[in-house]
């Protein structure tokens, strides 16, 4: 009872800092319900992957090889994981709600008829465990029962895990997969270029929102802006709708969450959805030409300015603090 | 083709939503109750695969208490051939709600489930991914886009990091995103239609499904606010706040 199995999601041969998140939250689960953390980490020659997630903190390295298991698709994953939980007898499996996370996960808790809690945000006393709803605004204790429970984790609500110094078992298991599954295909996956920090991974994040009024201005405005911080590039539900840039660049309820040191937001009016995916940033800048744009409701520091004037001022202002 | 669409009923995204002081659940008076706005997407992404088959049937199905005919009306009047109300009064969870959808899918025999990514009540993400497991069949979540031909579907999906396109054989369960469509209103000829077109209703304990809730919410807590902070004269005194006092660059 109270063991944690943490789904290590990576990217090539690295593991991207959700995957550290999860295992950190993972093993605070596992010390909290009095059991061990384990991961388990799917796909195809994955020795080298295993002996980098071995070292950070957890009793034991599931390692499950097979051709089927090469690119993720969710049934036969569904089938090969949901083995391994109740083999080890796992009570929790959990991952961080990334992309894949989100997708894999509740086909996991369907087939271990277990319940599901999606996004949690702390673990809390009593068997129970924090999440948001209704866009953020309201927080639920919940409580599961039966033998397995899944859990999904906000990348932005824990920290991610170090190295511990020692260095756990890695075990193979043969993947167990059904007949049936095997009938998705993966076709092709289109990556969005840039050469920018990834969204949910950097310090800061500067978004744009509808105020831009084309992708051209996203490109000669705010990347100037973004490049001079170093910064991944954000953006409000009406910008991505509008085409002005990627879809994975948008920041809120249903797109996604981030929390950086530093968020900008220019030219967004602060909608519910948009503030569910970044009010929880250390420090909030809000630059807007409406004095009464909620987002100045959330922001540390604003400013009331025409974007157009006011964002390529400020890359000259940051140049000279740079120099000085 | 037939395609079977779940519909959920939550409040309008524009309404602020009040956690009760009791923490028993959110204030409801003042809510005007709407279509998930996925939900929206899916209803339109079905009649338009409908209509560009010429034929087919978009068939709706919700679980919830007799107000969310309302809703179902709606959709009817958008196009949708029938609805289905599933009656309960209870909390049901996620895993109930999947039951209780492949049930009526096992009957129903659709080709496709198409239903929202995520209902903007519980934000969950779960229900259409369970509902594809306990069918046992493949799912493309997240969709932007669905192309269908011989019985092959192929779906582009927005990914972290870009856009993943990959196919299956019907049957299968699609979760919709908000770039897959822009749902039309219904006109004043389809809310007239709708009110003649078939709305079952059925009582959920009849169908003798588990409902035994596995996940409880125990209190809601409005969440800590934060407060506004100050406005700065110009983008020279923002940089320098920004680099001196948060010391963030
Ligand atoms: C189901 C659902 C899900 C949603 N999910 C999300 C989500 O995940 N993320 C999200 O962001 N939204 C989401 N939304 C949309 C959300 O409700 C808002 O519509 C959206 O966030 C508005 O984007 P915006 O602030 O860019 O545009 P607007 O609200 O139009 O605001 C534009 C702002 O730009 C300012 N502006 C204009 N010109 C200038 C200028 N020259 N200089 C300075 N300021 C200027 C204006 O004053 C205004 O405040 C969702 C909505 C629904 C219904
Ligand atoms: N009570 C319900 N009745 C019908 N469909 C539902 C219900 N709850 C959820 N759904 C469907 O499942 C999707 C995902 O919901 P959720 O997993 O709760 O975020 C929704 O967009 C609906 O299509």
């Amino acid at each position: 009872m109270g063991d944690v199995l943490v789904i290590a999601e990576y990217q090539g041969q690295r593991f991207p800092k959700t995957t550290m998140v999860a295992l950190h939250a993972g093993l605070e689960l596992a010390k909290k319900r009095g059991g061990n953390c384990l991961a388990v980490i799917a796909g195809d020659q994955l020795d080298g992957l295993a002996a980098d997630l071995a070292k950070y903190g957890v009793s034991k390295v599931v390692v499950l090889e097979h051709p089927a298991l090469k690119e993720y698709l969710a049934d036969a994953y569904s089938c090969a994981i949901s083995a391994v939980a109740k083999k080890l007898g796992a009570e929790y499996v959990l991952a961080t709600a990334t992309a894949i996370g989100k997708d894999l996960l509740p086909r996991i808790a369907a087939r271990l008829e277990a319940p599901m809690a999606s996004e949690i945000v702390a673990i809390g006393e009593d068997n129970t465990l924090i999440r948001p709803m209704y866009a953020g605004n309201a927080l639920a204790s919940i409580e599961m029962d039966g033998p397995f429970k899944v859990v999904t984790v906000r990348a932005t609500a824990f920290d991610a895990a170090q190295p511990s110094g020692s260095s756990a078992a890695i075990e193979k298991v043969e993947a167990e997969i059904d007949a049936g599954a095997g009938r998705m295909q993966f076709v092709s996956f289109n990556q969005t270029k840039s050469d920018r920090p990834q969204l949910t991974e950097a310090r800061i994040v500067v978004s744009g929102g509808r105020g831009l009024r084309s992708g051209e201005n996203f490109k000669t405005v705010l990347e100037p802006l973004v490049d001079e911080l170093g910064a991944a590039m954000g953006a409000s539900r009406a910008a991505v709708d509008a085409g002005f840039v990627p879809n994975d660049l948008q920041v809120g309820q249903t797109g996604k969450v981030v929390a950086p040191e530093l968020y900008v937001a220019v030219g967004i009016s602060g909608a519910i959805q948009h503030l569910a995916g970044m009010k929880d940033s250390k420090t909030i800048v809000a630059i807007n030409k409406d004095p009464d744009a909620p987002i100045f409701s959330v922001a540390d520091y604003g400013l009331v300015a025409d974007l157009f004037k006011a964002v390529p001022e400020m890359v000259e202002e940051l140049k000279k603090v740079k120099h000085s | 083709m037939k395609i079977l669409v779940p519909v959920k009923r939550v409040p309008d995204p524009a309404t602020t939503i009040r956690v009760l002081p009791d923490g028993s659940g959110i204030a409801t008076d003042n809510i005007k109750w709407v279509i998930n706005p996925f939900d929206e997407i899916a209803i339109e992404e079905a009649l338009r695969i409908k209509e560009k088959q010429g034929s087919g049937e978009v068939v709706l199905c919700s679980i919830g208490q007799q107000s969310w005919q309302e809703q179902l009306r709606t959709g009817l009047a958008m196009g949708a051939d029938r609805a289905i109300l599933v009656k309960s009064d209870g909390a049901l969870d996620t895993l109930a709600i999947a039951r209780i959808l492949t049930s009526v899918a096992s009957q129903e025999k659709p080709e496709l489930v198409i239903l929202g990514k995520q209902a903007i009540d519980d934000d969950s993400n779960q229900v259409g991914q369970m509902m594809a497991e306990m069918l046992g069949w493949p799912q493309a979540t997240f969709a932007s886009k669905i192309e269908l031909s011989d019985g092959k579907c192929t779906v582009t999906r927005e990914v972290d990091g870009g856009l993943e396109t990959i196919a299956f054989p019907l049957p299968g369960v699609i979760t919709t995103d908000l770039r897959l469509n822009e749902p039309r209103y219904a006109s004043l000829p389809g809310i007239m239609k709708a009110r003649k077109k078939e709305l079952k209703e059925i009582a959920v304990d009849s169908m003798g499904i588990d409902l035994t809730p596995r996940l409880r919410i125990k209190t809601l807590t409005a969440p800590p606010k934060r407060e506004a902070g100050r406005k700065l004269e110009s983008p020279a005194d923002l940089v320098q706040v920004l680099h001196s006092e948060a010391k963030v660059i």
